[in-house]
């Protein structure tokens, strides 16, 4: 028989607290709310593609926003040119064509830096992430056609018959069930053979090495895989803000996805849907009070790396099972 | 290609080279010694650019301002070790760096309640901001030599120090095996406490110096840290000679990059693309310079012997 585990249920009842939620906030006319749960839910789709790395894999990327901005900026950049010519090979409104650029082009990213980056371990590896994001960063601040520092406005949504991004409930219906295929993809991957040699190498490298698997491709590969997942969750933040500049990849971005996953709970399912929610929320609420929010959250940040090691998870579940 | 403007532009490369110098031999101190990797070197920085400011004013005189300035930037290093690095260092990397960025926060911004949310300009002594003609046509401002010459005595300074003093001995101990050196009743902590004061005062120097050419603001030390972190990368962490001169190589490479891309790539293509493609390359030309050097040593230049 199913037997379900504390964290099983903290899972459930997490994910179906977002999928009632945020309607009711539609149609009890908070509309702000609905719109400010649609932004955590697709966070938490790049919360959730960095544990895969971070969390299972023990490799601390510290670039991930990268792909976060290449996502957005593959719809921003066919839309742009649909709109006012030029570059005919991606102009286009159709969601197939910024789907399909944000996932190649962040999956062929992540193959490249990956693989410089994964010959590296430690320290090295968390500041060569942040190294290639950063290059990232400013390979589109310098291009001046896409707005540069100013960024790009994207003029026009994904177009996806029958459905309307516009309609700000679709959208986040199709951030929604996309954060849950992301969660059972990753679900997947981690209970896979594959996903075991992942955690042996993140546990013991060596041995693992000595065993005769070549962790350096496993970690490759789930390292394009966070990649292009990510990427996909920037087309969708591209979709929902409609607008991208080089500030989404920056590093500080990147840190805060770090601080999402670690915030809910590396290594679980449901701790970076908690952690982005925890992010989202607490960043709502202090930023009400005062201008100067970074204060109190650098403190509470600090506070969590201090004395919460578990996470949100990691508190709710408590020692029991 | 103009030779006065390339003499020019080599001198500002290596004073680049040698404020990175500045701020990237503490975080290379520290990471070497504490194993702590501090993001929030970089809010130290500006922090020292914001205290030297102020004490200009209050002085009135900016060297002054800036020997006042440099142990009050040490206390505030020595502060952070107490209060978060110290407790930080026994766990792993990542806590390191989501603990200091939580810094930064918090360090970003107290300094923009204190300070205000402008930069703040700082005023350079009469006899400073001038220019002297080095060779006949090479006009560069006096103040630009002034910083590559506190550079070098800071570089040959460092050098002594580690090399050749008890101190410099104790950190040198300290970066191979620290366990032996608290196990030889050397106060491991008094050491630790000392070198990230001393790492924090050499990036507060780098940014007293700067302040005066870009003025003092809160974006400096968010966009010097990761240019230091690609300085101790390339140079191997935890390397003094290494991050000397990745310093110097990335300050003439990022600066060079800049004003003669372009002019390079007309050789070999359309001035139209050169145009385009030169600003996109040059601003990137540093991480790219770090992705080739990794590929080929994965632990940098001049790696340090392991403990």
């Amino acid at each position: 028989m199913l037997q379900l585990t504390r964290t099983d249920w903290l899972t459930l009842v997490v994910m179906l607290a977002l999928l009632i939620l945020p309607p009711v906030f539609l149609w009890t006319g908070n509309e702000f709310y609905l719109l400010l749960a649609t932004r955590l839910v697709i966070l938490a789709i790049a919360a959730v593609s960095l544990n895969l790395v971070l969390g299972y894999g023990g490799l601390v990327s510290f670039g991930h926003a990268a792909y976060i901005g290449i996502g957005a900026y593959a719809v921003g950049i066919p839309v742009y040119h649909e709109t006012y010519g030029g570059f005919e090979a991606v102009a286009g409104y159709g969601a197939g064509i910024h789907i399909l650029l944000a996932v190649v082009i962040s999956a062929i990213f992540a193959l490249f830096t990956g693989a410089i980056s994964l010959r590296t371990k430690g320290v090295y590896f968390i500041m060569i992430t942040m190294a290639f994001g950063m290059m990232a960063y400013y390979f589109f601040l310098s291009i001046d056609e896409y707005g540069g520092d100013d960024g790009l406005v994207i003029d026009i949504r994904s177009e996806i018959p029958p459905l309307n991004l516009d309609n700000p409930l679709q959208l986040f219906m199709i951030a929604y069930v996309s954060l849950v295929i992301a969660m059972i993809v990753v679900k997947t991957i981690v209970n896979s053979r594959f996903g075991m040699v992942l955690q042996g190498a993140k546990g013991n490298n060596e041995r693992m090495v000595t065993m005769g698997y070549n962790t350096y491709f496993y970690k490759l590969t789930a390292y394009v895989i966070s990649g292009a997942m990510c990427g996909y969750a920037g087309a969708l933040l591209g979709n929902f803000t409609t607008f991208v500049s080089p500030d989404m990849m920056g590093w500080s971005r990147s840190g805060e996805l770090m601080f999402m996953v670690i915030l809910g709970g590396a290594t679980t399912a449901i701790g970076p849907v908690m952690g982005a929610a925890g992010f989202i929320l607490l960043e709502e609420f202090l930023s009400s009070y005062t201008i100067f929010w970074h204060l109190p959250f650098g403190l509470i940040l600090i506070a969590v790396v201090l004395f919460a090691r578990g996470g949100l998870v990691g508190l709710i579940k408590g020692k029991g099972k | 290609m103009d030779y006065t403007l390339l003499i020019v532009q080599t001198l500002n490369g290596v004073q680049l080279g040698l404020l990175l110098f500045l701020v990237a031999s503490g975080l290379t101190l520290v990471f070497g010694i504490l194993d702590f990797v501090n993001l929030a070197h970089g809010s130290i920085y500006m922090v020292g650019a914001f205290i030297c400011a102020s004490l200009t004013f209050v002085v009135g005189n900016f060297l002054l301002a800036i020997l006042i300035a440099l142990p009050l930037t040490a206390a505030v290093g020595y502060g952070i070790e107490r209060l978060l690095a110290r407790h930080l260092y026994a766990r792993d990397h990542l806590d390191h760096v989501l603990g200091t960025f939580g810094l930064i926060l918090v360090i970003d911004t107290s300094v923009h309640l204190i300070w205000g949310p402008e930069g703040f300009a700082v005023p350079l002594p009469a006899w400073l901001d001038g220019q002297v003609e080095i060779f006949t046509g090479v006009v560069i401002p006096t103040y630009r030599l002034l910083i590559i010459g506190v550079g070098l005595a800071v570089a040959g300074g460092l050098y002594w120090l580690v090399n050749f003093t008890r101190l410099g001995m104790l950190i040198r101990a300290g970066a191979s095996n620290r366990v032996m050196v608290s196990a030889l009743g050397i106060d491991i902590q008094w050491l630790f406490a000392l070198v990230f004061a001393l790492g924090a005062m050499l990036a507060g120097l780098a940014g007293m110096l700067i302040s005066p050419i870009t003025e003092a603001s809160i974006s400096m030390g968010g966009e010097i840290i990761i240019t230091a972190f690609v300085v101790i990368i390339i140079g191997g962490i935890g390397s003094m000679k290494g991050a000397f001169f990745a310093a110097l190589i990335i300050g003439l490479i990022d600066t060079l990059g800049r004003s003669f891309l372009d002019d390079i790539f007309k050789l070999f293509m359309s001035s139209d693309a050169a145009e385009t493609s030169a600003p996109a390359i040059s601003s990137m030309l540093i991480y790219i310079l770090m992705a080739v050097i990794l590929a080929v040593r994965p632990q940098g230049l001049f790696p340090p012997k392991v403990r």
